[in-house]
């Protein structure tokens, strides 16, 4: 049966094979894959800092690059993962892509507002890339006054802008995806028989919609404090430079809720359709991820526990920061919860659902350490911090992303790629981030403080584990490029369904068709409904 | 803690570092204990529910109130107690003792300045005597450090125009890292240094030594006459500024209706900026000094301030209105201090 698969006449990548075509295009889709070759080319650049830093702190002397260039290699990689990559990683190339099929619509709501925001994130990209030629940024991703409003010497202001403009991009796409969940459901597609990746997708749209404008006013604070001198973070005159910290992080913690909520909505259909069982607990997975949204807003003082809080303050920040603990925990036990009696394969999107489980319970549990107030007084800033950050950001969201590609790349492209070496990948990819990231608990609770470009003498063993890892890990992370892009013209006809899975954009033509289905689908069963009814027919009547 | 010979574990050289290391091992704990259970679960569940033909599918189980409740009440209840630990922790690690030693810190880029009320200075090294509460009042002369000192395992950020304060007891002598924990500019790595604990009678030798230019009262009381301070502030109270005796923890009234604790904060505004807040009765005639005065002078400057007002607490840099305590020392005799 599997040689009688062809790639269909027609699908939205045959819709025209002029640049214009693909510049001026308004299918999601198109949109969707042109997000994909952007953002994959800022990871690059993201890790080649990565390299750098790596390779810098393999030695406990600043003898690499000079303090200055260190400081640059660690602000750029921030600032391109965090903006360029991470927070469109998921929403604009997976959610793009998939909602509107999902859901069983044509298009999303606002097909045109949807290029802009490609357009936008564009732009914004070249001002920070032309910062980055130019000289680069010194202040870290975090932008904290007054270093970088009056004492740093580099290009703040282009990259500040470039972050401004982008967030819209983001805001364009999170209201996109808002109105497109709200009005564009096929018929009988209820609210709870949305698939989970959709409720993720509105969770985090609603954050993008609401948090976004809020950095992108701290970022036009920031801008006319450097450039016309207004005072308002400077204490000679009057001002206050914490009040920065509470206008980034009212932005920069929500938006760690952006970076994992659709990595989240994705394991949960991996777990889901590689078990052939229906996710358990449905509505509280699904609600956890509007209450990770609504506490997220109500956390960000967290980072400011040794900033000059009050201690009261400082204990009702502790507090709430606890209560994101809890919808995180459900989820992790409602995965678990599925896998019982399930029929469970290990494909390879299964296996990065596995390691994005391993990883996302570290990083989450190594958050309860920084919530405890007496505690993080001791590891705030360390590198204890910058290991949990990157279990959440690289190994949960890249985790999950990775997953969904390799989940939904037969959908994208119609084809599969090598098996053994997309498995070999996803495991390269969780042992190497154990290597990497895990010695950094340890020098953190021993006091290595982040953004060093040198260190005593003693740290030395675990930051050289910390860069072997990191080489397993970018080798785990080039491997699925050089599959992926074999697997366009030799990899095996996929065929529809090739996973069996139930959701409503596994029912049309793999790659679709610009128009998606044919025919609107009308939408009469549950969401994950593997036992009773043939994969291929569930949902269509 | 070692192993083979690489530590893996810091120095616990301050009485907190036990509090916060029983923490650590309870979170770390719980959190192994969680950690471990789920991943044997996914593990088991994985191998023991294999999919073994092409099309078997799994139960049909939608889920289970009961079992949500568990597993939403149970964690809630442990991050509680998690919550309460840490807050009681931290909220001791927040109150230094009326009767700590006094010790003041200036973050500068890329250097730590210490000053000790008897006169000596250190950069980037700090000499400290164990077994006695220590209280660091920490300020920054141009962007956010953070005073960080890992075998206490305590840190505060400096921030410039504000005093922050940590305190701590030192337990055991050596020699400890010093670290700046917030991300400062170039030589962010460079502004590290190391605190040496000695016993309290090798502290007083140490104390011995250097000190040239006298106490830091008597240092700021030099200053008060290099800024001619003094042709304003009489202590008559007939000056063109109000006398400054016996003011520290009163409570003025001001000309615009409002009145204000002089308190570390009060006195370093109306240093600096002048015109902030003038005190009833008196003309805004007082040039402001900001930027005409080091942090470090400034500090010195309300030291000898402070020492006007000897009912006051001496222990400074918290709000003087809730320090007063019939026990504290009376300038000028510190406490074990000038009597060498």
């Amino acid at each position: 049966m599997l040689d009688k698969l062809r790639i269909p006449e027609r699908h939205y990548l045959h819709e025209g094979h002029s640049l214009r075509s693909w510049l001026l295009t308004k299918d999601h889709k198109r949109i969707a894959i042109m997000y994909l070759m952007s953002i994959s080319v800022m990871f690059f650049i993201g890790g080649l800092f990565a390299v750098g830093i790596r390779f810098e702190l393999a030695t406990p002397q600043g003898d690499f690059v000079t303090a200055d260039t260190y400081n640059k290699f660690f602000t750029m990689h921030g600032i391109i993962m965090v903006f360029f990559f991470l927070i469109p990683s998921i929403p604009a190339v997976l959610g793009n892509f998939l909602i509107p099929p999902m859901i069983g619509a044509r298009d999303l709501a606002f097909p045109r507002i949807n290029l802009l925001s490609l357009y936008i994130y564009w732009i914004g990209g070249i001002f920070t890339i032309y910062a980055m030629i130019t000289g680069g940024v010194d202040t870290g991703w975090t932008f904290y006054t007054p270093y970088s409003a009056a004492g740093s010497n580099s290009h703040v202001i282009p990259v500040a802008l470039g972050i401004f403009i982008a967030g819209f991009s983001s805001i364009l796409t999170g209201l996109n995806f808002i109105v497109t969940i709200h009005r564009m459901r096929a018929p009988g597609m209820t609210w709870f028989r949305l698939p989970l990746f959709v409720w993720a997708h509105y969770a985090t749209s609603l954050v993008q919609v609401l948090g976004t404008p809020v950095i992108a006013i701290t970022i036009v604070m920031l801008f006319v404090e450097r450039a016309f001198g207004f005072g308002i973070f400077d204490p000679a005159r009057g001002g206050d430079p914490v009040l920065f910290q509470h206008l980034f992080w009212f932005y920069s913690h929500p938006a760690v809720y952006i970076m994992i909520l659709p990595a989240l909505g994705v394991t949960s259909e991996l777990v889901s359709t590689f078990s052939k069982k229906t996710i358990f607990g449905y509505s509280f997975v699904a609600f956890s991820s509007l209450a990770i949204a609504i506490f997220g807003f109500i956390v960000w003082a967290h980072h400011m526990f040794v900033a000059g809080i009050s201690t009261y303050s400082a204990m009702v920040f502790s507090f709430l920061s606890f209560s994101v603990a809890i919808p995180s925990a459900v989820k992790v036990f409602n995965w678990t919860a599925t896998l019982y009696k399930g029929a469970v394969s290990f494909e390879t999107p299964m296996l990065y659902a596995y390691g994005f489980i391993g990883l996302f319970a570290i990083g989450g549990l190594t958050g309860l350490f920084l919530a405890t107030l007496g505690l993080d007084i001791h590891v705030h800033d360390t590198y204890f911090v910058v290991a949990h950050f990157h279990y959440i950001m690289v190994g949960g969201a890249i985790m999950g992303y990775l997953g969904g590609l390799h989940f939904w790349w037969p959908k994208i492209t119609g084809r599969m790629y090598n098996n053994f070496f997309s498995k070999v990948s996803a495991i390269m990819v969780f042992v190497g981030f154990n290597i990497t990231f895990f010695p950094q608990f340890v020098v953190g609770y021993l006091g290595m403080p982040r953004r060093y470009h040198s260190y005593p003498d003693e740290m030395q063993v675990l930051n050289v584990m910390s860069s072997a890892g990191a080489t397993v890990l970018g080798l785990g992370y080039v491997l699925p490029v050089i599959y992926f892009l074999l697997s366009l013209r030799r990899g095996r006809v996929a065929g529809p369904n090739p996973w069996g899975a139930s959701g409503l954009e596994w029912q049309t033509q793999s790659p679709p068709l610009t128009e998606n289905f044919v025919e609107i689908p009308i939408v009469t069963g549950e969401p994950y409904e593997y036992d009773h009814v043939p994969a291929k027919e569930s949902h269509l009547v | 803690m070692t192993i083979f010979g690489i530590p893996i574990f810091p120095d616990q050289a301050s009485t907190f570092a036990k509090d916060v290391d029983t923490l650590y091992f309870f979170i770390l704990t719980v959190c192994s204990f969680f950690a471990l259970t789920v991943a044997i679960l996914v593990v088991y569940f994985g191998l023991r529910y294999r999919r073994k033909r092409e099309g078997q599918t799994g139960a049909r189980i939608e889920g289970s109130l009961p079992l949500e409740l568990m597993w939403s009440v149970i964690p809630t209840v442990i991050a509680m107690v998690m919550f309460g630990w840490g807050a009681s922790v931290f909220y001791h690690l927040r109150r230094p003792p009326d009767d700590a030693m006094h010790i003041y810190a200036v973050g500068k880029q890329w250097m730590w300045k210490f000053q000790h009320l008897e006169g000596q200075r250190e950069i980037n090294e700090l000499h400290i005597p164990a077994g006695r509460p220590i209280k660091v009042t920490v300020s920054s002369e141009d962007v956010l450090h953070s005073l960080y000192f890992p075998s206490f395992r305590t840190k505060i950020d400096a921030i410039p125009g504000r005093y922050t304060e940590l305190w701590f007891e030192a337990s055991k002598p050596g020699t400890y890292h010093i670290f700046c924990a917030e991300y400062c500019g170039t030589n962010h790595a460079g502004m590290i240094g190391s605190v040496t604990v000695l016993e309290p009678q090798a502290y007083q030798a140490w104390l011995q030594g250097g000190g040239e230019g006298g106490t830091m009262a008597e240092r700021g009381a030099r200053l008060f006459e290099q800024h001619a301070c003094n042709s304003c502030h009489l202590d008559s109270g007939q000056g063109r500024g109000p006398s400054l005796k016996n003011i520290v923890g009163t409570t003025v009234e001001l000309t615009d209706g409002n009145t204000a604790v002089v308190d570390d904060a009060y006195l370093r505004e109306s240093i600096l900026t002048s015109q902030a807040k003038i005190v009833k009765g008196f003309q805004p005639l007082m040039p402001t000094f900001q930027g005409l005065i080091s942090e470090e002078n400034l500090l010195a400057l309300i030291e000898h301030v402070k020492l006007m007002s000897p009912q006051a607490s001496t222990a400074s840099g918290q709000p003087a209105g809730a320090t007063p305590s019939p026990n504290a020392p009376k300038p000028p005799a510190r406490p074990g201090e000038k009597k060498q």
